[in-house]
């Protein structure tokens, strides 16, 4: 073990020293999430869109609207609702972007709407904020369908005679159905999007990250050290020890370095520590598994290089790291489970979702599984490596 | 006492026998050399008796420990110069000669005076603290040769320690194997140099083709393939009446005479010489100059195998 320590601390010293592996864990995916973080709007829960309204109509179906239908939609934390005495200056603030969008309920619509007359609601948008505009009108629209029915109902019961039809009128008009926000179970919740680009970046380059430590082997062997090393008073077991743990350094201090700096710089929210730990803990030895098989059955440092760089590619866009799994076909996500990826945002997302600790058992135990396989294949293959 | 011990070393890949039966043995304060052209089986042989590599049969023991490449004891007792240099280029000298000095077991209060002592050993105290990365082929050699030395044991192996290296780090080399030698270090030198080896080494293994074809002192192998010394004689006046008087001397394996030169092969040159003298003087024949040449390895390798040692 002393050896093995030993062996790990000079490849760190070397490893800090050449600062390609401070550049892949650290420096790379902290800016792809900064960047990612910062040009992709989140489309979970959190994302938010400020709204100005102006009420000029001051009846029913304004009424309606500002205290039935968004309320509820504020609770969600979708939208952010701030009240305007005149729609000049509602107007204005979207266009200098202080808002997403305006709602403007022009004044006597509630009863042009009792009337059965035509109405017409304004909704300004800024250019620069489609999506958040979008859903303004999303949301708007809803409303909107529901008073058309419910106008059409009111005037189809004043035709039939003997209603009263200003109080059927406002009866109707506040009885739209709020938009309905349907929660999800844990499991079943994706990540905000700073969390998910921080966590999906730390996992996809800890697959480069690792390699440093396995691939070290072979660049014993081409500097001429590794006949040195195995003509030492060592275990030749020693000898693969110290790679192992200098991947496992490397790849935690990575992951560790990243959670602590995308959660201070960026807000990401990776949840319960101990439960972050499990997988990180269990994302690395998974990681160093699969690297560690594709290093043994390489010749050379490079050839070693190229193949586990397609094999992160490919791992982390079938694992998911890129864009949320959700968003693709199904069979995508049932082939991402063979992808220790998956598994670390999954329990990520459980976490994050207010989760137990239990709900990381069994993302850590597939990504231990991984290891456990790949690792035996490795120290099959690996006695190759040693035989000079 | 015997430092090591080698028994019917063999070592085969797949059809190609690289070691066949190899045995030798080196004592304290001996140096041993493996001379043999390129492939002839040096280096697997050196790399058995390192426990680098596992041989097909045989035994190697240091001291009292048998070496196998799963072993840990005795290897300590063997310092290992590869024949490519096999240092850090990303750590200085000193961090180098400190790794491997930790992984050799070096105490610590021990280490650091250690390898100062080895960086002046091996003329590079004054640029320990730079990467060798930065440094020379025979800056390299030599902190290769250094890593070998710096946990001081009993036996030293060195394959082919002077190859690439400039004359003045050759020469310093072959300088420090020598005071090895006398400081009662076991050494197990590999080299395709005849006057390495000769220089160098008590004892002597021919290697080619993965056997050992002769072993022994300089002397022991000259006579072991009956190699005579050669006397040139540079002459004025007649050749022939000082071939015609050397012919009486029996000793004398044979003679050749030129235009001014006679060639005259000997068994023992040294005690003959005065007599051929004295019989050039009683000819009448004037000596203008005597040159001796002894037999050397590389006549003895060639008489072995039947080519050059650089074949």
């Amino acid at each position: 073990m002393r050896a093995a320590v030993l062996i790990a601390a000079k490849d760190l010293a070397q490893r800090i020293r050449d600062k390609s592996a401070i550049l892949l864990g650290l420096v790379a995916p902290l800016g792809l999430a900064l960047i990612f973080s910062a040009i992709i709007p989140d489309t979970s829960g959190s994302f938010n869109v400020d709204i100005a309204i102006v009420d000029q109509d001051g009846g029913a179906v304004a009424a309606g609207f500002i205290e039935e239908v968004l309320p509820s939609v504020e609770e969600a934390g979708i939208l952010t609702v701030t009240g305007y005495e005149d729609a000049d200056t509602a107007i204005a603030d979207v266009e200098s972007g202080t808002r997403h969008a305006a709602y403007i309920f022009p004044s006597g619509l509630t009863t042009s709407v009792e009337s059965g007359g035509g109405a017409v609601v304004q909704m300004v948008g800024n250019v620069d904020q489609t999506i958040s505009t979008q859903i303004a009108r999303a949301v708007l629209d809803g409303y909107l369908a529901e008073v058309d029915a419910v106008s059409i109902a009111v005037g189809a019961a004043a035709m039939s005679g003997g209603t009263d039809l200003a109080s059927l009128s406002e009866r109707a008009a506040v009885v739209p159905a709020a938009v309905v926000l349907a929660d999800v179970e844990a499991a079943g919740r994706e990540l905000d999007a700073t969390t998910f680009f921080s966590a999906g970046m730390a996992i996809f380059f800890l697959f480069f990250t690792v390699q440093f430590g396995v691939s070290s082997l072979l660049e014993e062997r081409l500097h001429g050290t590794l006949p040195r090393l195995l003509g030492a008073p060592i275990s030749r077991w020693s000898i693969i020890g110290g790679k192992g743990i200098t991947s496992f350094v490397l790849g935690l201090v990575s992951m560790l370095v990243l959670a602590v700096a995308t959660t201070v710089l960026i807000g990401a929210e990776w949840g319960n520590p101990v439960g972050v730990a499990i997988l990180m803990v269990s994302g690395v030895l998974s990681a160093l598994g699969i690297m560690a098989v594709v290093a043994v059955i390489s010749k050379t440092p490079e050839q070693a290089a190229n193949w586990q760089s397609i094999v992160a590619v490919v791992l982390g866009l079938l694992g998911g790291t890129f864009f949320p799994l959700s968003q693709g076909p199904r069979i995508l996500a049932l082939l991402s489970k063979l992808t220790p990826h998956a598994w670390f945002l999954q329990g990520l997302g459980d976490l994050s979702a207010g989760g137990s600790l239990s709900v990381v058992v069994v993302p850590a135990l597939a990504m231990i599984t991984f290891f456990a396989v790949t690792a035996g294949i490795a120290v099959v293959f690996g006695r190759k490596v040693l035989a000079v | 006492m015997n430092v090591l011990e080698c028994v019917g070393l063999v070592k085969a890949f797949d059809d190609l026998v690289a070691v066949d039966d190899v045995g030798f043995h080196i004592a304290a304060g001996e140096t041993y050399g493996l001379l043999g052209p390129n492939g002839a089986g040096k280096t697997t042989s050196i790399s058995i008796v390192s426990g680098i590599l596992e041989p097909d049969a045989g035994t190697v023991t240091v001291g009292s420990h048998r070496i196998t490449t799963r072993s840990t004891e005795g290897k300590g007792d063997i310092g290992y110069v590869p024949q490519d240099i096999a240092i850090y280029p990303d750590l200085t000298g000193r961090e180098n000669l400190r790794f491997f000095g930790k992984l050799y077991g070096i105490p610590k209060a021990r280490l650091g005076p250690r390898i100062e002592e080895v960086l002046e050993v091996i003329g590079l105290a004054d640029r320990g603290d730079d990467r060798t990365g930065e440094y020379s082929g025979g800056m390299k050699r030599r902190l290769n040769i250094g890593i070998g030395l710096l946990h001081e044991p009993r036996l030293l192996i060195l394959d082919e320690p002077t190859v690439g290296v400039d004359p003045q780090s050759r020469n310093a080399i072959l300088e420090s194997v020598e005071e090895l030698g006398r400081s009662g270090t076991a050494v197990l030198y590999t080299t395709h140099y005849m006057e390495e080896a000769e220089r160098l080494c008590d004892r002597v293994g021919i290697i080619d083709g993965g056997k050992i074809r002769a072993e022994g002192t300089r002397r022991e192998l000259v006579e072991l393939v009956g190699q005579r010394d050669t006397v040139n004689l540079g002459v004025v006046g007649s050749a022939r009446r000082l071939v015609d008087g050397l012919s009486s001397v029996t000793e004398i394996e044979s003679i050749t005479a030129t235009e001014g030169a006679v060639e005259i092969l000997v068994d023992g040159a040294s005690k003959l010489l005065p007599r051929i003298l004295e019989v050039a003087q009683q000819a009448q024949v004037a000596v203008s100059g005597v040159e001796v040449v002894e037999p050397n390895l590389e006549a003895v390798f060639l008489h072995l195998t039947g080519k050059a040692l650089r074949d």
